[in-house]
């Protein structure tokens, strides 16, 4: 299994065109397109058109928008899309726990057909049967996938999922009178971060458990930390290091003995696809992430859908409408005894359950399964590439351990030897074209990396991947000042992150923009 | 022109290489040197130093002379500004000497190579009035001013001083007693706090908040304890800059460094000695609150001996409230809390798991080892 010697780095330079902010390039009077007046007979009919609008509801003064041409307007986001590195762009293998793999553009088509994106969500039920079957047919897939016996598709993602489940859990302990004792959550510190924070909106006190010497969650911890108060456990597996926590299904027997109900965070599936499923695992809900191991695209932070799944005592508690079938026709059901309510509008965001549904159309069962073995397979030759360059290694390594879909590395040797930070890895990584992500906070292991490759890539796209690694730890140890002051061939090269921290400074409009750095200048 | 403070203590690390676990005193140094023991310090410095090179012509060194700084300073080509006289063998006097005259002429910063001993006596001359980085070139090194590595130490020098790195931290002064050390006893001390500049490493992805600054933490931690506490309850607490946060936000009147009684949001007793506490600790009213101290995650037994094993048998396991700060647990590395209470029954009944309280209504459940 050894990495092939054709790895060959690109000389890559990306497009610098110092775009500035839409508002900047506004010239008044602009128009992408010149508006014809209305015609007299139109005008006959329904006068000028603004007089019918309450005048407590009419703008006084036209909103400050951007003015400009249409040519501008393609120019100025071509500009910025070259100022990217997107999926579509580089071997996207450097944001590992985010599942980035390909998306066939066929399901874009489907998505994007205006089958699609002219439906309204008020219209009558008998006009959708088309897009309620698909959100039915869905829900099928993922209860087999999943064994549990329903799944919902509002929440917009998998945090908003974790609410949801949250909220449940709330839900069933209140229906039982225990909400009061009830009141504390065990999580893992590799478990998503999310699972700490929606238990933390709804009120709970979190338990954070931390791993063995060997990686896994600390069973010993877990039976200290469950008691009367304990309303739940909400964990990952594999975690963000990538290791398969094979005692889960005690872990979650604990917890039932103790009383509480047991979640399972599979915002990214994409190791055990078909392997293993949440109910063998003891799981009451479980919610996957249809822009992850789904292949929806994660589009920028959304939309996106968190799929939740419950097992069946626990339906009474799911957030409404579910979208039901009784032989003839799909209907909304709203009729749930204990519902959460809403978690948010509607039914789910229906483009992305139209991509994951003809994505697991297009595999079938075998196909899905594939895609597993295959993302793990990457993984693990990924892995064993990686621990040859000087100054990477693995935490909770052994020999003839495997990992599952991703890995979380560290730079801690190269740190030490050469002060080349994590941070620095991943500005010199933009150098050859690479997107390299660090890790989620807490870095429990120092300077980290989380690579994950899924089944997407190729051995020699994922060599190339590697060979851009091993250079840039080749400079760490031969000229450290180069990887320090990188990137030179990026669009941006330094951000003082220090703005980032200081609320005089931030701005994510551009009207504050205006009010803190531009007050001399009229908006 | 930025005016930075340079001591090297020539001295410091050379009793490591040759096994004297430390170099405290001039015997000391003499017994080093005829077991063939060379400066180091200084090279580590040098290391240091360079990372500042590029600001070289805004910089200017103020420093002691020859070994305790000039010589690597001057290699390194900075503007240098020479306070004291030289002398043949140099001494703990010298760094305090210096640190003080560098206090009066307004210094930004002041960056010291040497280890525990060198950390005091800086300590001792200028408390919190500079921020200080250590360069790491002792052989004992518990306090935790120090850099991970020289270039570090230089690195995170160049960014306070252009103001890429604005926050200061409170950092531990440590030291054990090396008599003691020598024949195989630890006995750490809690000194105080210098001021440290602090890094917060920014992530730019939109996933990932940044890491809340240690302040916030405290207080975060603080809360919860304030909200739970009861009524009737001697609420024994332990020093440290975490444990601090609850007297502050109670309102009262705290030491640092030593150990202070509260009870139904009063004080009833500040700096308590072993002898006064035993007296004043209920068996069955007492609850006891204590934080890591230093970075190797003491939660007894180093720095809090106020705190002995009589107590803590008389409080019992069940009443030991342990807090901190998640970044302080995380840099552990996984490592578990330790207990060092010269009492076996002690070090047994505390080991095990323990609820550490890390936020407001949030905690860890961590193991505890002796």
């Amino acid at each position: 299994m050894s990495e092939s010697k054709k790895a060959k780095l690109r000389d890559f330079h990306q497009a610098h065109w110092d775009e500035p902010v839409i508002f900047e390039l506004s010239t008044r009077g602009a128009r992408g397109i010149l508006v014809h007046e209305a015609e007299e007979e139109i005008k006959a009919e329904v006068g000028d058109g603004i007089s019918s609008i309450p005048e407590h509801l009419r703008r006084k003064e036209p909103p400050a928008l951007p003015e400009l041409f249409q040519a501008q307007v393609l120019r100025h986001y071509l500009h910025l899309s070259q100022a990217t590195l997107g999926a579509d762009l580089n071997i996207e293998i450097g944001q590992g726990t985010c599942t980035i793999k390909y998306s066939p553009k066929i399901n874009e088509r489907f998505a994007t057909s205006s089958k699609v994106t002219e439906l309204h969500p008020f219209q009558a039920e008998g006009t959708v049967q088309g897009a309620l079957e698909i959100l039915y047919k869905t829900d099928l897939f993922l209860r087999e996938i999943s064994g549990l016996s329903r799944f919902i598709f509002q929440p917009g993602g998998g945090s908003h999922g974790l609410f949801a489940i949250a909220s449940m859990i709330r839900a069933y302990h209140e229906l039982r009178g225990e909400s009061n004792k009830r009141d504390e959550i065990i999580t893992t510190i590799f478990s998503h971060p999310s699972n700490a924070a929606a238990a933390a909106v709804k009120g709970f006190k979190v338990i954070t458990l931390y791993p063995d010497k060997d990686g896994y969650p600390d069973i010993d911890a877990l039976k200290e930390a469950v008691s009367d108060r304990t309303a739940g456990l909400m964990i990952t597996n594999p975690e963000d290091h990538g290791l398969f926590n094979s005692k889960i299904a005690e872990f979650t027997r604990i917890v039932h003995e103790a009383g509480g109900l047991c979640s399972y965070d599979q915002a990214n599936a994409n190791g055990i696809l078909g392997m293993t499923r949440a109910l063998e695992g003891g799981f009451d809900f479980c919610f996957f992430n249809l822009h992850k191991t789904f292949s929806s695209p994660h589009g920028c932070g959304g939309p996106a859908v968190g799929a939740v799944g419950v097992r069946k005592e626990f339906e009474q508690f799911l957030p409404v409408p579910l979208v039901d079938f009784d032989g003839e026709r799909y209907f909304l059901n709203y009729d749930i005894k204990h519902s959460i309510g809403k978690v948010r509008m509607f039914y789910g965001v229906l483009p992305v359950v139209v991509r994951a549904y003809a994505w697991i159309m297009s595999l079938g069962e075998e196909g899905l399964k594939e895609v597993a073995r295959v993302a793990v397979l990457n993984n693990n030759y990924l892995m064993r590439n990686i621990s040859k360059i000087r100054g990477a290694t693995i935490p909770y390594d052994a020999p003839g351990k495997h990992r599952l879909e991703q890995v979380r590395y560290s730079w801690e040797k190269l740190t030490k030897d050469t002060n080349v930070t994590t941070e620095d890895v991943q500005r010199r990584m933009c150098d050859f074209g690479m997107h390299y992500w660090t890790s989620h906070h807490p870095w429990i292991i120092p300077e980290p990396f989380t690579l994950e490759p899924t089944e997407s890539y190729s051995k020699d796209e994922l060599d190339e991947y590697v060979a851009a690694l091993r250079k840039v730890s080749e400079e760490a140890y031969t000229d450290p000042q180069k990887v320090k002051n990188a990137p030179y061939n990026s669009c941006i090269h330094k951000i003082d992150p220090s703005l980032l921290d200081d609320p005089e400074k931030w701005a994510i409009t551009w009207r504050s923009y205006l009010k803190k750095h531009r007050k001399d200048i009229n908006a | 022109m930025h005016k930075v403070g340079l001591i090297v203590n020539p001295i410091a690390g050379m009793g490591g290489k040759v096994g004297l676990k430390g170099t405290d005193g001039p015997e000391i140094v003499t017994l080093a040197r005829q077991l063939g023991a060379t400066a180091e310090a200084p090279f580590r410095a040098l290391q240091a130093l360079l990372e500042l090179e590029i600001l070289k012509d805004s910089i200017e060194i103020i420093t002691c002379p020859e070994a305790m700084g000039e010589n690597v300073a001057k290699k390194c080509g900075f503007k240098v500004a020479i306070i004291g006289t030289a002398k043949e063998e140099t001494s703990a006097d010298d760094t305090r000497q210096a640190a003080s005259e560098m206090m009066k002429l307004q210094i930004e910063l002041l960056l010291f190579a040497g280890g525990d001993g060198t950390a005091r006596d800086i300590y001792s001359s200028i408390k919190d009035a500079i921020p200080v980085i250590g360069i790491p070139a002792g052989v004992k090194m518990h306090s935790s001013v120090f850099a991970i590595n020289p270039k570090r130490a230089g690195e995170l020098a160049f960014l306070y001083l252009t103001g890429k790195v604005k926050e200061i931290k409170e950092a531990e002064v440590m030291d054990i007693d090396e008599e003691l050390f020598r024949k195989g006893i630890v006995s750490a001390k809690l000194y105080g706090y210098l001021k440290v500049p602090f890094e917060r490493r920014c992530v730019q992805n939109i996933k990932t908040a940044t890491t809340p600054s240690e302040k916030y933490e405290q207080e975060a931690i603080a809360a919860d304890i304030v909200e739970s506490m009861e009524r009737n309850y001697i609420y024994i607490v332990g020093p440290g800059t975490t444990t601090r946060q609850i007297m502050q936000l109670l309102g009262l009147d705290y030491s640092l460094l030593g150990v202070d009684v509260v009870k139904d949001g009063k004080l009833i007793a500040k700096d308590v000695s072993e002898k006064q506490l035993l007296e004043i600790v209920d068996d069955k009213h007492s609850k006891l609150i204590v934080t890591p101290i230093g970075g190797q995650g003491y939660i007894l037994g180093r720095g809090n001996q106020q705190l002995s094993p009589r107590i803590i048998k008389k409080i019992g396991k069940d009443n030991i409230i342990v807090i901190s700060t998640k970044s302080k647990l995380h840099s552990l590395k996984g490592a578990p809390l330790l207990v060092d209470s010269d009492d076996d029954e002690v070090n047994k009944m505390l080991a095990g798991y323990i609820k550490v309280i890390t936020g407001y209504k949030e905690y860890a459940v961590y193991p505890v080892s002796f």
